[in-house]
């Protein structure tokens, strides 16, 4: 169970609560820095650094740090760790770095990581912490580089840095522009609903020993598929408050 | 019919004005702005209103399908979208590039947002800036008009795009009205789109506000701002814009008073565009942005109902 557990803090952030296409949380970097593949992969590679190492030093910190100043200690905890990345970047990547431009010491407000320590690290064990930072961070990566790729095929007719035009001869430019930005994020989104939904529809098939009315509003006054009258059933729709 | 007695719910008395009949009032419409650009084009400008018609109506087609919505191809404003879109491009136009934009209009305008009547800009529009953002070359390659269907044709600058420059216009009045000078292929033949739009007028499909009100802003604007009025209300897209898509019922306020601060905005921003901006031709962007805007216009001239008050602003 404890495994399960585990397994689960780093597998949501995949698709079932991936942070852009999900939670639609960093949306500016997203969509700013989505021009290339490569893009994708550096901004997620950096964020994803800082994720982790902040999720795992917040959540080390979870009973030190006193409630009322939580927001600007993590903010400083993770303004530490943008600051590292920013100068291994500049260092030994500087064509990433100017690539990225101010969208890389721009992590520090990035409300992927302040959600998650504030909706996460806070709360939860070290490890726990570090697999969900893992997680989350791997989920935003591949969304990335997901849309980078889209829109560097489409409005550039190259992937990953191959020649201009090597792959598609005639490029719809609009992709790499905001505009083109904005659909391929929409449809994205559309798509990881869909993935989202068909997971938990299976899953709630196979496991037919969970019970669905738990979560239900009037569980109490439902009696878990004794009642007799549908307009008990606060859902609605299912009969003898059962729902599938 | 066997009993002389009719039973049905109301209405009992309708006009007989249908989705189809009004469509196919604006294509009737639309017919002699056609027949101008293949006489003017040639049969490049025939072939891309084809293309732009079968991708549109294809687009329709299989988003339904996929949207798992009732079939709606059939009522033809699918077909309306294409003329325009196809209207709206120069006769020299990659035919894949046209099928882009026509795929782009209607299911990124119009079925992503519920299909007809619940698109928030114009579909045909919006395939056309798609395309001015996507192939900016190919989309400002303007065919000289009267040079039959030769394959290596002469390409020379719109009248805009002369007057942007600071260039002298070599066009005169009576070949602007007639539409021989370069540009899009539905949007130069002045003659024929004013032909269409009396018809529409005259069938009540559309009111005359919006395309009377737009022009003339342009025609003050133009005439205050120093620069020639009759060359401007008779180059670019204005007399199709202003006619047959401005008009467009889902995008444009219901009542008197939003038509004309409807076309009146049309109008100003268009100027702005032409005189002001870098782009030459502003008419697509104007409409679009007015489109944007007309939920607004919508509230701010909501007309009072009968008998009542006019409310003081702070008590609403």
């Amino acid at each position: 169970m404890i495994s399960a557990k585990y397994k689960q803090a780093f597998t949501k952030g995949l698709i079932k609560e991936n942070p852009v296409l999900r939670l639609v949380l960093g949306t500016c970097p997203t969509l700013a820095v989505t021009t290339a593949a490569i893009n994708g992969i550096g901004m997620g590679a950096a964020a994803t650094f800082v994720l982790v190492c902040s999720n795992v030093v917040i959540s080390l910190l979870r009973k030190v740090i006193p409630d009322k100043v939580r927001l600007p200690a993590f903010i400083v905890i993770i303004a530490g760790f943008t600051t590292i990345v920013q100068m291994l970047v500049k260092a030994y990547l500087p064509a990433i770095d100017k690539a990225l431009g101010i969208y890389l010491p721009l992590i520090v407000v990035n409300c992927i990581i302040l959600g998650r320590a504030e909706a996460y690290a806070s709360k939860n064990s070290v490890g726990l912490s570090a697999l969900d930072g893992l997680g989350m961070g791997a989920g935003f990566t591949g969304a990335l580089i997901l849309m980078g790729g889209i829109r560097e095929l489409l409005g550039n007719g190259t992937l990953f840095g191959l020649p201009h035009g090597a792959i598609l001869a005639h490029p719809i430019t609009i992709f790499v522009m905001p505009a083109g930005g904005f659909f391929v994020f929409g449809i994205l989104i559309w798509l990881a609903n869909q993935l989202s939904d068909r997971f938990e529809k299976d899953a709630a098939r196979r496991d037919t020993s969970k019970n669905v009315c738990a979560a239900c509003p009037s569980a109490a006054i439902c009696h878990q598929g004794t009642a007799q009258s549908e307009e008990a059933c606060a859902v609605g729709g299912a009969k003898g408050g059962q729902h599938k | 019919m066997d009993s002389p007695l009719v039973i049905t719910s109301s209405p009992h008395l309708h006009c007989g004005m249908t989705t189809r009949g009004v469509m196919l009032d604006v294509l009737i419409a639309l017919s002699p702005a056609a027949a101008a650009s293949v006489l003017l084009f040639g049969w490049r400008s025939a072939a891309v209103i084809v293309v732009c018609v079968a991708a549109c109506l294809a687009a329709e087609y299989l988003s339904r399908i996929v949207l798992k919505r009732p079939q709606t191809a059939g009522d033809l404003s699918a077909v309306v979208t294409g003329v325009l879109l196809a209207f709206n491009l120069p006769a020299s136009i990659p035919l894949w590039q046209a099928v882009i934009g026509g795929a782009a209009a209607i299911v990124v305008a119009k079925q992503m947002f519920g299909g007809l009547g619940q698109n928030f800009v114009n579909p045909a529009l919006v395939g056309r800036i798609v395309m001015m953002a996507s192939f900016p070359d190919a989309m400002n390659n303007w065919i000289t008009p009267l040079q039959g269907s030769a394959a290596d044709a002469v390409t020379s600058a719109t009248p805009l795009a002369v007057l942007s420059q600071g260039g002298s216009m070599n066009y005169s009045m009576s070949e602007l009205l007639v539409g021989i000078r370069p540009g899009c292929l539905g949007e130069t033949c002045a003659l024929a789109l004013i032909l269409g739009g009396l018809y529409l007028i005259a069938r009540r499909v559309i009111s005359p506000i919006i395309p009377l009100v737009y022009i003339g802003t342009v025609f003050i604007m133009t005439w205050l701002l120093g620069q020639n009025p009759l060359v401007h209300i008779l180059s670019g897209g204005l007399m199709l814009g202003a006619i047959f898509m401005a008009t467009d019922y889902t995008t444009s306020p219901i009542n008197k008073a939003g038509k004309i601060v409807f076309a009146v905005g049309c109008g100003l921003l268009t100027v702005l565009i032409r005189v002001f901006g870098s782009l030459p031709e502003g008419v697509s962007f104007a409409i679009v942005i007015m489109n944007i805007l007309v939920p607004l216009i919508e509230r701010a001239t909501r007309p009072l109902p009968f008998g009542e008050k006019r409310r003081l602003r702070n008590e609403q």
